[in-house]
């Protein structure tokens, strides 16, 4: 176990040492700060039905930039190692494949936790300002930012995935971003096509991840999305494991 | 220490490594030579757990590569080629974080990450980052690594490749060091240093090993273990190629006239001979007048270009 802690720390701390963590940490924060920014503004207009909450996780641009930032996150995971040949040192020594598969997942879940934690401050300053009960809900918030773990570590795992299928980080990056893409997307098929069964809509919305978002950011916290989300985290995982033991055995 | 058996090593469309076979003792240094693409690389990967074979089987301190292969990690430390490393830490974060991985913890890690720093001469930049660090220091740092864990087994794919003369001797100074309490398999393309070094040698050529033995029986057993340049004057060089064939430990000989009606004579003389006394006195007896008479002893470098070149000149 200490040996993964010891894997997990490598992991995050080489975040920090690149300067793709600062780029996307200040990305991240201009994003999020412009959102946050115009939610308010919306807010301000006039009485509505909409917390601070749902205003700023529920926004368009949010929800672009949000999908950017996996694959600079992800691509280096095992591209970098395979193309630098550390691969080999690492997988010399006594370690398991699902204890490098794990921190590697591990460490880029952290560096997204550390993403998203100054956004915290924001409903702070602003309940500080606003001094109103409305604003919030204790349950809205959980909920938003459950969500958000939630569909980090989905991503995360499917960046892990695209990383480990090729030793070239571009490659890595575009192929998790079509994906994260074609996924997100999938989810807003039933607003763009009206005349779909019910059925079918329901199977939709299930696994999308804005319906998901809307409900979180009222505090409606459902747990079908945790199996869903934690079975996709899983699968993904998996898949990752057994692609980086097949590239050593035919490497 | 290292048992190999019928190791084999396919990739789509071409065999790396074929059927190879060989043993290796506790307290051995085994030199790996072979032409570039002979499958050094690929046999050091397979021994040392990063992949498994096609077929065959390979063991290391008992422990079988692919079935126990934790254990033999345990069992041996590796420095790839070119020794890859994590460039963005520093020395001495780097080898105190190899060590907690290699389950090296406590006092004891700091135990030893002080004295594969003093053994590889690292303390002066224990704390610089690697990726500014010059070649002779990231290899000693890859050494350093391998050695952690005090493994029983040094497998060392090239680890003088790159480095300038100076450094070169180092590392051979401080392989020979540590042969005193480890079994090393290295690979190298530089000959001379095998001599010595190496208490045995492997040859492999095309995935199969051509010679494994002591640096001298290789010598001993050519085809011509040595050289003789005889330049002279006479009227016919037919003639002495003829009589100095005759000479009992000469095995060929073959003749290029030079300017001025002297000849230059290359003889090819087997390993346990030595005819030059015997050369000296036909010249004195033919009259010829010398010029040059010198003698070369085959060395390493010969035996690799016979075993690798060997067929297609013949």
């Amino acid at each position: 176990m200490s040996k993964f802690f010891t894997l997990l720390a490598r992991e995050v701390k080489s975040y920090f040492y690149s300067p793709i963590a600062y780029v996307v940490l200040c990305f991240f924060l201009i994003l999020t700060g412009l959102c946050f920014y115009s939610g308010v503004a919306f807010l301000s207009r006039g009485a509505t039905e909409v917390t601070v909450v749902e205003a700023f996780f529920n926004s368009v641009p949010f929800w672009i930039g949000f999908i950017l930032i996996f694959p600079p996150i992800t691509m280096r995971v095992f591209a970098e190692e395979f193309k630098m040949g550390t691969m080999e040192t690492l997988m010399t020594a006594p370690v398991g494949d699902w204890q490098v598969v794990l921190s590697k997942f591990g460490g880029a879940l952290i560096f997204y936790i550390v993403l998203w934690l100054p956004t915290l401050l924001y409903f702070v300053i602003f309940q500080e300002v606003a001094r109103t009960a409305a604003a919030t809900s204790l349950g809205a918030y959980w909920g938003s930012y459950l969500e958000l773990l939630m569909v980090g570590a989905l991503f995360i795992s499917v960046g892990c995935f695209a990383s480990v299928l090729t030793q070239n980080q571009i490659v890595a990056a575009v192929i998790s971003l079509c994906v994260i893409t074609f996924f997100f997307l999938g989810g807003l098929i039933s607003y763009f096509t009206p005349n779909i069964s019910a059925a079918f809509r329901l199977a939709v919305n299930y696994g999308s991840v804005l319906e998901h978002m809307g409900e979180f950011s009222k505090g409606l916290i459902d747990s079908r999305r945790f199996v869903f989300y934690g079975s996709g985290t899983l699968l993904m995982l998996f898949l990752t494991q057994r692609v980086f033991q097949y590239r050593r055995w035919k490497s | 220490m290292i048992k190999v058996e019928h190791l084999t090593k396919r990739y789509a469309g071409f065999t790396a490594v074929n059927d190879l076979s060989f043993e290796v003792e506790k307290g051995e240094i085994v030199g790996f030579l072979g032409p570039n693409g002979a499958g050094k690389s690929t046999t050091m990967r397979m021994l040392s757990t990063y992949m498994p074979a096609t077929s065959g089987t390979a063991s290391v301190a008992g422990f079988d590569v692919f079935s126990q292969s934790k254990e033999a990690r345990r069992h041996l430390g590796y420095m790839p080629e070119n020794v890859p490393l994590y460039t963005d830490m520093r020395v001495d974060e780097y080898l105190r974080y190899r060590a907690s991985i290699k389950e090296i913890t406590g006092s004891r890690q700091r135990e030893r990450v002080g004295d594969v720093k003093e053994l590889c001469h690292l303390r002066e930049v224990e704390s610089r980052i690697i990726g500014t660090l010059s070649k002779g220091y990231r290899q000693r740092v890859g050494l350093a690594d391998a050695l952690l864990h005090a493994p029983d087994l040094l497998i060392l794919d090239e680890p003088t490749i790159g480095l300038d003369p100076n450094q070169i001797r180092q590392v051979r100074d401080l392989i020979r060091t540590l042969s005193k309490h480890h079994t090393i398999l290295l690979s190298t393309h530089i000959l001379p240093e095998v001599e010595m070094t190496c208490s045995r040698v492997i040859i492999i050529n095309r995935g199969q090993i051509e010679a494994a033995d002591t640096p001298e029986n290789l010598i001993h057993s050519m085809r011509a273990a040595g050289e003789i340049r005889l330049q002279i004057k006479t009227a016919s060089a037919e003639e002495a190629v003829a009589l100095l064939g005759t000479l009992p430990g000469v095995k060929e000989v073959s003749a290029a006239v030079e300017e001025e009606g002297w000849s230059l004579l290359t003889l090819r003389i087997d390993s346990k001979a030595d005819p030059a006394e015997s050369i000296w006195e036909a010249a004195r007896d033919r009259k010829w007048a010398v010029r040059e008479l010198s003698c070369r002893r085959a060395t390493l470098e010969d035996v690799f270009v016979e075993m690798t070149l060997g067929d297609e000149e013949a």
